[in-house]
């Protein structure tokens, strides 16, 4: 046999035609007749929808004045100004409008809330385990000395004064903090060996998942009471909060439970053969690698949450939907519904769009984590 | 039976089996296994697939729960007392197939996680005694990666540093080799030899038989749930009496 010496290839770029701007908008919209067809229709609607839309929300819109005499002299635009005369309602509810000197408090409250979720998303931040601890156990009670304010000899703002923007951030948030800890529980007890646990915890969790949340609020609204003494007023804020937290923490379950079923088999074993107990062995190996798995089901079941407290409405209380249908039924600005309607979704959005882009930027992560 | 030789003090023994019957729901998986194992003591079992071996070993740390016969390791009885499990498995260390490291900690977390939270070992110490072993698996600059940047060859002697971190008086190995490439086949055994110098007592289910030739005191073949055949590794690979046995060899030793 002949030896010849081998010489490497050199690597090459790939063709021009498959790659590139062009090659892009070919393949995604031009790539074969109907394609071109319901490229062409795709167009034509947003020339019908985006024009006017920009026409009435931007160009043709109203924001000045201090009452409705801008927006009744050119009805053609939005009138913003509605939204800008009752923003601290809308943001602060009833309470806060009424005393507005107080408005410090909340956006105090929120400030914290806001720099603790900061640290918690800046990749170079350390003891991210102690700040998430602190964000779920501590910082609720913060919130509420702030924004009660009787703790700490303030103005009291009693909790059915609470509203807007801040009484749904509340419902949410207290609803996910308190879910997460019997989520977990729940979730453990569904894969216990012991079947008396494993039945309960699957009881429980079917229970609650299937309740509509609205039924639970309506119920949560109308029997707690039952069982305490009537002159005991409870609060109302507090019957929403349990019912949202324990109906939460059945999706909680859930979503950590998929964590769990994807935890090897030989995690466990090689905890066990180690001789580390139950709860060490689920404390240090277990559950810190399924909730890392299962953030991304868990801020997806807190985006539906976020936007299910708008059912807190039936209990009369005035959360972000609630208090804007107020503001637009006062008769100073009596019509206004739709500008308040879309300020409001506006806002939903805002929350649910970075809540969904933190999801999938994470599941991205966790994937490259585990490719190797 | 032509293994032990000399005079047996019961003391010696680390793990006895008597009459070890094991079923998965009606499938019997292992049959009257009889097995005595002496302190300090190599031994490699072998056999073909499915023939219970991993069962075998995982009942001994009681991975796997047996419903008939008698399991002592190292004086204590396995039973369904909880107690006598904690004590047996802090005793006995278990290298697996796919290395089993926790993949959300550092080299040195994983080596340092039971001496702390099993032994209640001072961090400090157990850190100190965790680097000895990687100095001894010929990996300490690697304490502070994790085990996915770690290639299999690497993972499989820190999973064998980690089970030494909790100084166990014996080893079990479920083919420690078997999930690697094979040019990385022979740093795991490196580090198994060397264990099996400094005199530790170790049961081995391994198709190596260079491994077994060199280290092993006995050799244990298993078919269908059953011992077929033991014996020194000289006479189990020179003068194989079970036709079984001599069928497996053949096809190992074939390729
Ligand atoms: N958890 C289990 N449930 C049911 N059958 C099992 C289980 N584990 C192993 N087996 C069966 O038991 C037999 C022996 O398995 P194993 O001990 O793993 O064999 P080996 O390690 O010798 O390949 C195999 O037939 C296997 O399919
Ligand atoms: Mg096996």
């Amino acid at each position: 046999m002949t030896s010849v010496q081998h010489i490497s290839k050199p690597d090459r770029l790939p063709p021009i035609s498959q790659s590139g701007p062009i090659a892009w908008v070919r393949e995604r919209f031009f790539s074969s007749i109907g394609n071109t067809i319901l490229t062409f229709i795709g167009l034509y609607l947003l020339y019908l929808i985006v024009p006017p839309m920009l026409n009435w929300a931007i160009l043709d819109a109203n924001i000045s004045g201090t009452d409705r005499s801008v927006c009744d002299a050119n009805r053609d635009g939005a009138c913003w100004t509605f939204i800008k005369v009752r923003i601290v309602q809308i943001m602060f509810g009833l309470f806060y409008s009424a005393n507005p000197d107080q408005i410090w408090r909340p956006i105090m409250a929120f400030a914290i809330l806001g720099g603790l979720i900061t640290a918690l998303l800046l990749p170079w931040i350390p003891k991210k385990p102690y700040i998430g601890a602190f964000t779920i156990f501590v910082f609720p009670f913060i919130a509420y000395a702030l924004i009660h304010g009787e703790w700490l000899g303030l103005k009291v703002a009693e909790s059915d004064t609470w509203g807007g923007l801040m009484l749904t951030l509340i419902l949410a948030f207290i609803g996910i903090a308190a879910a997460f800890p019997i989520g977990i529980m729940m979730a453990l007890g569904r894969q216990s060996d012991l079947p008396i646990i494993r039945y309960l915890c699957v009881l429980y969790i079917e229970l609650w998942r299937a309740a509509p949340l609205i039924t639970i609020l309506f119920m949560a609204s109308v029997m707690i009471p039952l069982f305490f003494p009537a002159e005991l007023d409870f609060d109302k804020v507090l019957r929403a909060l349990i019912g949202i937290s324990l109906f939460q923490s059945a999706y909680t379950a859930e979503a950590i439970r998929g964590g769990l079923q994807a935890i090897p088999k030989g995690q466990y074993e090689a905890a066990d053969a180690l001789g580390l107990s139950y709860w060490k062995k689920t404390i240090l190996i277990i559950l810190p690698q399924a909730l890392k798995i299962s953030i991304p089901g868990i801020v997806n079941t807190f985006i539906t949450l976020f936007k299910d407290t708008s059912l807190v409405s039936i209990i009369a209380l005035t959360e972000l939907t609630g208090i804007t249908r107020f503001a637009a039924g006062s008769l100073e600005w009596k019509g206004k519904l739709i500008e308040g309607y879309v300020f409001a979704a506006f806002i939903y959005w805002c929350f649910c769009f970075s809540m969904s882009r933190y999801a999938s930027s994470l599941e991205r992560k966790l994937d490259t984590s585990h490719r190797n | 039976m032509n293994a032990q030789t000399q005079q047996i003090n019961s003391t010696d023994i680390a793990i006895s089996v008597e009459k070890l019957n094991k079923w998965y729901g009606r499938f019997h998986v292992l049959k009257d296994i009889d097995l005595t194992i002496h302190k300090g003591e190599k031994i490699v079992v072998c056999g073909p697939s499915g023939s219970g071996k991993s069962t075998l070993i995982r009942c001994i740390n009681h991975l796997e729960v047996h419903q008939e016969g008698k399991i002592i390791v190292d004086g204590i009885e396995l039973n369904n007392d909880v107690k006598h499990i904690d004590e047996i498995r802090r005793e006995v260390g278990m290298v697996f197939q796919h290395f089993n490291l926790f993949p959300h900690l550092t080299i040195l977390e994983n080596l340092t996680l039971a001496p702390i939270w099993v032994r209640k070992m001072p961090k400090k110490e157990a850190e100190t005694i965790a680097m000895e072993y990687l100095e001894r698996v010929k990996i300490p600059e690697q304490a502070d990666k994790f085990p996915g940047q770690l290639s299999g060859g690497q993972q499989q002697r820190v999973a064998i540093a980690r089970s030494l971190c909790m100084n166990p008086k014996i080893m079990l190995f479920d083919e420690p080799t078997s999930a690697l490439d094979p040019e990385m086949i022979s740093e795991v055994l490196d580090v198994m030899i060397s264990l099996a110098e400094s005199g530790m007592t170790m049961i081995c289910v391994t198709h190596e038989m260079g491994f077994a030739k060199q280290v092993a005191d006995r050799v244990i073949f298993m078919d269908a749930g059953e011992i077929v055949e033991q014996g020194l590794p000289e006479e189990f690979f020179n003068n194989a009496q079970n036709e079984r046995t001599k069928l497996f060899l053949s096809q190992i030793l074939a390729h």
